[in-house]
């Protein structure tokens, strides 16, 4: 478990279930997000604070541990192969970064166009990213916490039940100022949040 | 024990949908695919041929490949492993999308058979001659910058190639790179599986709408042995054969049943 003391934070936020949320954490800052009531997805995209134009990389993140997963010890690259965040906590175990975000187009390719017409992350995405003058083209592949998506010897890809506990967190040290861009999935059409979306709470500590 | 409620009656009935779509694309919808196809075999008539090229190793090319359109690529020497891009062409913003596209088809072992889809839902490239079988979804390109250098690297090759496509590198997404065997250990390591490439290999990707592709000839990162400069890629664009009835890319579930009609809408 975590020392760090949530008093002692100098930012605390609950996210209700399928909101996006936006926040620089400088460099050296540790950000926690908690998983609060447990199989709750969390979609992260991570922009150089400087320069957006460098931003989270999951093929250079992939290629430079050799793994398919993301856990302690990972380190989040840019797509200029430079590390931006680095992974220092973990309750849950294994993180996804090659399912992507839900959208309302890729849901009715896949759920059938009626689920067209349901809030996904890529819309909050798309809100949010607009309030640091990016948009689509800037949403490349993302990080998704506490989202269990094993690949199997064969190639098999699949999101499974999420294996993240009520309370579960992951801790990120920032190697760089790193703007943070999360949407707390409102996904209901698959496993990654147990088919109910709910609140997740983000912390941040200084360095 | 749960209590039953409208709230999780309709989530037990998203789940038994999912459930069900996961049955069937691991299951009938995998069985549906066709073989790979033969070496030596799907010659391209002649007169469907509009253009031939080879790139050189460490190279990349530009180019357009208009709907209905085939850009054949062909492995020369058995060792190159391209990594490509692709953009819609009336609407860049619209590009490959290599989460989606493993997702909705529930494998990252893409093959013949498959297709590639976009941001927005629909089918830009479908898979329909593939000799090799082998192709790398999730890892991607050589070296970003920084490291210990290439003499050319995929990285810096797509910076160029948006350059010259009137896009910046802001543009760039996950790249699949063909004929890149790439193995998934159950705690997630990656190997490359030898014997998987032959000399001559070749995929055919036909265009379901005008696309602008980016294309990198150089070593894949997990390549064991970096070959030399010699490893060219040769390509041939061709208008499509008519598959009839039997189009090797209209052969598997409901998801990419939708992901044509969407695409066709925009031609509608």
């Amino acid at each position: 478990m975590s020392r760090r003391d949530p008093q002692l934070a100098i930012y605390d936020q609950v996210i209700a279930a399928g909101q996006p949320w936006s926040r620089v954490a400088k460099c050296g800052q540790v950000l926690r997000i908690v998983d609060s009531e447990g199989q709750q997805a969390v979609d992260a995209l991570f922009y150089c604070a400087d320069d957006v134009a460098e931003r989270y990389s999951a093929q250079d993140t992939l290629r430079q541990q050799r793994n398919a997963y993301i856990g302690v010890g990972t380190r989040l690259m840019s797509s200029e192969g430079r590390a931006m965040l680095t992974v220092i906590g973990d309750s849950c175990g294994r993180h996804d970064t090659s399912a992507g975000c839900c959208s309302c187009e890729s849901n009715a390719v896949r759920f059938g166009e009626p689920t067209k017409y349901q809030h996904a992350c890529r819309e909050n995405f798309l809100l949010e990213l607009a309030k640091h003058g990016m948009g689509k083209r800037d949403i490349v592949a993302n990080v998704n916490f506490f989202m269990n998506v094993p690949i199997d010897p064969v190639g098999h890809f699949t999101v499974v039940d999420g294996i993240s506990q009520p309370g579960g967190y992951v801790e990120l040290r920032a190697e760089m100022d790193v703007l943070c861009v999360l949407s707390n999935c409102p996904q209901i059409n698959n496993p990654c949040n147990g088919f109910n979306p709910t609140p997740i709470r983000v912390l941040i500590w200084g360095s | 024990m749960a209590i039953a409620t409208p709230a999780n009656a309709a989530a037990e009935a998203n789940r038994r949908r999912y459930e069900a779509l996961r049955a069937a694309g691991q299951g009938a919808t995998l069985a549906a695919l066709p073989p790979k196809t033969a070496p030596g075999s799907a010659p391209i008539p002649p007169q469907c041929v509009i253009a031939e090229d080879e790139v050189p190793g460490g190279w990349y090319q530009t180019m357009r490949l208009g709907r209905g359109e085939v850009l054949r690529l062909i492995d020369v020497t058995g060792t190159a492993t391209p990594a490509l891009i692709a953009w819609r062409e009336d609407d860049p913003s619209e590009r490959m999308n290599l989460a989606d596209t493993v997702k909705v088809q529930w494998t990252a072992a893409l093959q013949r058979g498959h297709v590639v889809l976009s941001d927005m839902g629909r089918v830009m490239l479908s898979v329909v001659e593939d000799t090799c079988g082998a192709h790398d979804a999730l890892v991607g390109g050589s070296v970003a910058f920084g490291e210990p250098p290439l003499p050319r690297n995929t990285r810096a090759n797509f910076i160029a190639a948006v350059g010259k496509l009137g896009l910046d590198r802001r543009d760039i997404p996950a790249a699949l790179s063909l004929f890149a065997p790439i193995n998934v250990g159950a705690d997630g390591h990656f190997t490359w599986r030898d014997g998987a490439k032959a000399k001559g290999d070749f995929v055919d990707l036909r265009a379901e709408m005008t696309l602008l592709l980016a294309i990198s000839n150089c070593p894949h990162p997990f390549q064991p042995v970096a070959p030399d400069a010699a490893r060219p890629l040769k390509f041939v664009r061709y208008r499509a054969q008519d598959y009839g009835g039997d189009d090797p890319c209209r052969r598997t579930g409901a998801e990419i049943g939708r992901a044509f009609a969407f695409t066709n809408r925009l031609f509608a």
